[in-house]
């Protein structure tokens, strides 16, 4: 599936991943391949992305957001978001 | 004759430096301009992206969608937001958006301005010294804002104005800007902010069944001020780019001028000069002539 990570400054993320967890404002979540059509609000917290099924990950500091799922697409959409160096 | 000849040429040194100086000016502003529109490029899919996020929540939900951000009121007081530009030089651009500001409020709140109720939250210098040397209940809270241009700047304007707003400290507020067209042409545009103007559903709009989480009444309190921020921060970045659109314009057309100014003094050097040649070689001529005779 294909992420979008987009904020109103620049294109932060965009790319084929295996899967991606987000902190949903009523909790964590993961979403994988041919996910079901999603709209959510997420709160403050971090975006892990997996790139591979092997331990790839790129992670992200968001301030809230909202992504959506269409179609194994994904679009997270963030005000505030700052990369970090994977640890 | 030769106090002549020296007046012409100081003066085309002079139109000479100030020719060099439109013209570094306006390299400066086409490299301002390039970035400022990168910048607008940059935030669009974000815009778009929101934009359908938003048609996607409203058309999958029953009902009205009734918020305090969409309350309409009767009008009392205003506030309007006008994007000007920090420096001069740059043609109308300033003039322009006063202008269009004074237009909208004798055509729309004249009652309201003579009541000391329409507000002006300047960003921008030069719109903010205009105001309030006019005596308009001009804001400069957020005067400064082009300096450090960042969306986190811009937002917490929209937030203020939507606190405000809430707080029924104000009952319209809108937003006066150029809008960007090209590095010719700016729009100016006046934009309602609020109250949001109620979102039209489509029919058959509907992509998919999609899961919300949580509610689609509570995404959209959600989603409203993002998308507010986001209309604000365009304008702003539209307002930007078209400042430098307008000086770039402003200091071509001032290096053209330059130009001309620089042929017609070299001619009128020219000549002063020929007719100083030729004074002296009939002096000559005759004072030879004289001796002779």
């Amino acid at each position: 599936m294909t992420l979008e990570i987009l904020t109103p400054e620049k294109k932060l993320y965009s790319g084929e991943v295996y899967g991606v967890q987000m902190p949903g404002i009523s909790g964590s979540f993961e979403v994988l391949e041919k996910h079901a059509p999603l709209v959510s609000a997420l709160k403050a917290g971090r975006v892990k992305v997996l790139k591979d099924k092997q331990n790839h990950f790129a992670f992200f500091d968001i301030q809230g957001g909202f992504v959506e799922v269409l179609h194994n697409k994904v679009t997270v959409l963030v005000e505030g978001a700052t990369p970090v160096d994977a640890a | 004759m030769p106090g002549q000849l020296k007046e012409v040429r100081n003066r085309i040194q002079s139109v000479q430096s100030t020719q060099q100086i439109t013209k570094a000016m306006k390299m400066v502003s086409a490299a301002k301009l390039r970035r400022a529109q990168d910048a607008i490029l940059q935030m669009r899919p974000y815009a778009k992206k929101l934009q359908e996020m938003l048609s996607n929540i409203v058309s999958n939900s029953e009902g009205e969608v009734g918020m305090s951000l969409a309350q309409e009121r009767p009008v009392d007081k205003v506030l309007l937001i006008v994007l000007t530009s920090d420096r001069g030089l740059a043609g109308a651009f300033n003039t322009n958006v006063i202008k269009a500001t004074k237009a909208t409020i004798a055509a729309k709140y004249a009652a309201q301005q003579a009541a000391g109720k329409v507000t002006i939250w300047n960003l921008g210098k030069k719109g903010y010294e205009h105001f309030a040397k006019l005596g308009y209940k001009a804001d400069a809270t957020y005067k400064d804002t082009f300096i450090n241009l960042s969306f986190e700047n811009v937002q917490k304007i929209a937030a203020a104005a939507m606190k405000a707003f809430q707080e029924k400290q104000f009952d319209v507020v809108e937003v006066v800007y150029s809008q960007f067209k090209n590095a010719a042409t700016q729009r100016f545009e006046v934009e309602r902010f609020l109250p949001i103007p109620k979102v039209e559903k489509k029919e058959g709009a509907k992509k998919a069944d999609f899961i919300f989480d949580p509610s689609q009444e509570e995404l959209l309190a959600e989603l409203m001020p993002k998308i507010l921020n986001t209309q604000l921060f365009k304008a702003v970045l539209d307002s930007h780019a078209s400042e430098h659109g307008a000086r770039m314009t402003a200091m071509d057309k001032a290096s053209t001028n330059a130009n001309e100014m620089l042929r017609n003094l070299k001619i009128s050097y020219n000549r002063a000069r020929q007719a100083a040649i030729t004074t002296e070689l009939t002096e000559i001529v005759s004072g030879a002539a004289a001796l002779q005779g």
